[in-house]
């Protein structure tokens, strides 16, 4: 992961700030940096979004294929994720440097999105055992400032709320043959239902206390942290312990309990937001890229 | 009681013409024709290409008499004898430490280019050089003046007053070198609280004033006493208010900082880093730096 060096000094600073609930830019230990959360930059996915926390930068695109369904649950579709850490985040992942990370990134996804209830995959299916829809999630990191995963989540469940999967109708033939036909309409689509979409909260430990949100200044204070993963409901789909440090188990429920509450809130603020975009509507001025 | 604020993207808007500063600028990209006139010298930034005199950086034109040089909006840090610099110090070698300052090489303090505690004068012995790693480790971050600069570009610092020397606990903000503005004195004790250090690369290390201002150990001893929370407030405010500053690509300098700092007095720390608190907060400071002026 992209780390900064920081003195002695500066730590004992950093760390002392944070016992008196006070951060190096003035922020509380539960607050989060100032997110843009835009969705539809990709024109050839069937959704994408951009988020950028602070100095992190993340864009997410979904398509979804056809494909066959998995042997041991044949009428349901399935999500695979792929996470690329572009070398334009730090000159660390040039080549083959990110694939660790990514990697890494890509297995807490998959367990993250493990529970039955994050999304409803009965619907990508098509024709139980033989054709399913499949959704290929990319991840692209184009820039690491701290709190990776957060803003990974975000920008999938953006992302995810964003896609549009095209109706299909299955035709049967007298010969009992069944043929796929995809609607002519491009806007007749199916949208998925994000409610229950986790989302990760990382809650670092520096000192005594626990930091959300950590840029990479706080990061490299922390020994240890918990990543957890909050649906709106405020329930837990998985937690993993990050970093060489050790936790005590008390300091672990107190992280949890913190993380449920951020949770809630996070899921909030981005549902309005995604709302507030929904409800601009086509003349919503794009700025991607170039803006 | 968690702060959690998304947005929207709001496009870039254009910077209108602003209070007319005497005359227009010419702003130049890499491989714009300057001028095709053979009579001027070329400097920084510029080369010379089929009689045209072309850039090779995206910057402002400046001219000075028979000198043509383009000043880039960000860049390299390119040092000059008697700048003040803020480094952090990446390798301990044998009779010097390799300091990292936002230039194209590593900049280089020669042990003897050190001063001793208690300011004694003698040579270096094989002790001083054993002794180096206790003095400065590697991350550790100092304050130093640029003696000169070596053929390739490095630059060879020293820590020969005791103003300078190792840096205790405290803020750093990079930024482009471009915005730290050339004055007399780059070391700053703010009247808000706490005290400021621009160097000249880019580097601005905000610390709480220390008390004895008589007696400067030449950073040999560091305090690790827990900073007060006033103070801590003054900094965290005092590096969202530089950051705003840069954002919005006003010159760094004190006068500036400490007109922003005022203007966010208002508004809680936290929320200056908004968009639509910045530019409040930069227009206001743009106002006051204008009628100060003129």
């Amino acid at each position: 992961m992209a780390s900064v060096v920081l003195s002695e000094a500066e730590k004992l600073y950093i760390v002392h700030g944070i016992q008196e609930d006070l951060r190096v830019d003035g922020r509380g230990c539960e607050d989060y940096r100032c997110a843009e959360v835009e969705t539809d930059v990709v024109s050839n996915t069937s959704g994408s979004a951009r988020v950028k926390l602070g100095h992190t930068d993340i864009l997410v695109g979904v398509k979804a294929e056809m494909g066959t369904p998995k042997l041991e649950k044949p009428d349901e579709g399935y999500l695979e994720f792929f996470v690329d850490c572009s070398a334009n985040a730090t000159p660390e992942f040039e080549g083959r440097g990110g694939e660790e990370l990514g990697t890494e990134i890509a297995n807490t996804f998959y367990r993250v999105f493990s529970s039955e209830s994050s999304i409803d995959l009965k619907s990508l299916c098509i024709n139980p055992r033989e054709h399913c829809w499949v959704l290929y999630v990319d991840v692209l990191l184009l820039e690491c400032g701290g709190n990776l995963f957060d803003a990974i989540s975000i920008a999938v469940k953006a992302a995810l709320f964003n896609t549009r999967i095209p109706k299909v109708r299955i035709l049967e033939d007298e010969e009992g043959s069944k043929e796929i036909e995809l609607s002519d309409d491009p806007y007749d689509c199916i949208r998925l239902n994000v409610d229950d979409v986790p989302c990760i909260v990382t809650l670092s430990k520096i000192g005594y206390r626990h930091v959300v949100d950590a840029t990479l200044q706080e990061e490299a204070c922390s020994l240890a942290s918990l990543l957890i993963s909050v649906t709106s409901k405020g329930a837990l789909t998985s937690m993993k312990k990050m970093g060489k440090g050790s936790l005590d188990p008390e300091s672990i429920f107190e992280m949890m309990e913190t993380g449920r509450r951020v949770g809630k809130s996070l899921h909030i603020a981005l549902q309005k937001i995604l709302d507030e975009e929904e409800s601009l509507g086509t003349s919503r001025q794009k700025v991607g890229f170039l803006g | 009681m968690a702060a959690i604020t998304m947005r929207l993207p709001v496009a870039r808007k254009a910077v209108g013409p602003s209070a007319p500063r005497g005359g227009e600028k010419h702003l130049v990209a890499p491989g714009d024709t300057i001028t095709t006139d053979t009579g001027y010298m070329r400097g920084h930034g510029t080369y010379v290409d089929e009689e045209k005199l072309i850039a090779s950086v995206a910057g402002a034109v400046e001219r000075v008499n028979k000198l043509v040089c383009v000043k880039a909006l960000k860049t390299r840090y390119n040092g000059e004898v008697g700048d003040i610099v803020v480094g952090r110090i990446t390798e301990v070698q044998q009779k010097r430490w390799k300091v990292e300052t936002n230039s194209r090489l590593d900049s280089v303090l020669l042990l003897s280019s050190m001063n001793l505690p208690g300011g004694e004068l003698r040579r270096r012995s094989a002790e001083d050089e054993l002794a180096m790693r206790d003095y400065l480790q590697e991350a550790d971050l100092i304050s130093a003046e640029v003696q000169s600069v070596f053929s390739d570009g490095a630059l060879s610092l020293h820590t020969r007053s005791l103003k300078y020397g190792k840096l205790g606990q405290g803020v750093l903000v990079q930024v482009s070198p471009s915005f730290v503005k050339r004055q007399k004195t780059h070391f700053h004790d703010l009247p808000c609280g706490a005290s400021v250090i621009l160097g000249n690369n880019g580097f601005i290390w905000i610390y709480p004033t220390p008390e004895q201002k008589d007696e400067e150990a030449g950073g040999f001893t560091t305090s690790l006493e827990p900073v007060p929370l006033s103070d801590r407030e003054v900094i965290s405010r005092l590096r969202n208010c530089i950051v705003a500053l840069i954002t919005q690509k006003l010159m760094l300098f004190d006068t500036s900082i400490l007109y922003c700092y005022e203007a966010s007095l208002p508004h809680q720390i936290k929320d200056i880093l908004k968009p639509e608190v910045m530019e409040e907060i930069v227009l206001e400071t743009r106002q006051r730096l204008l009628d100060l002026e003129g």
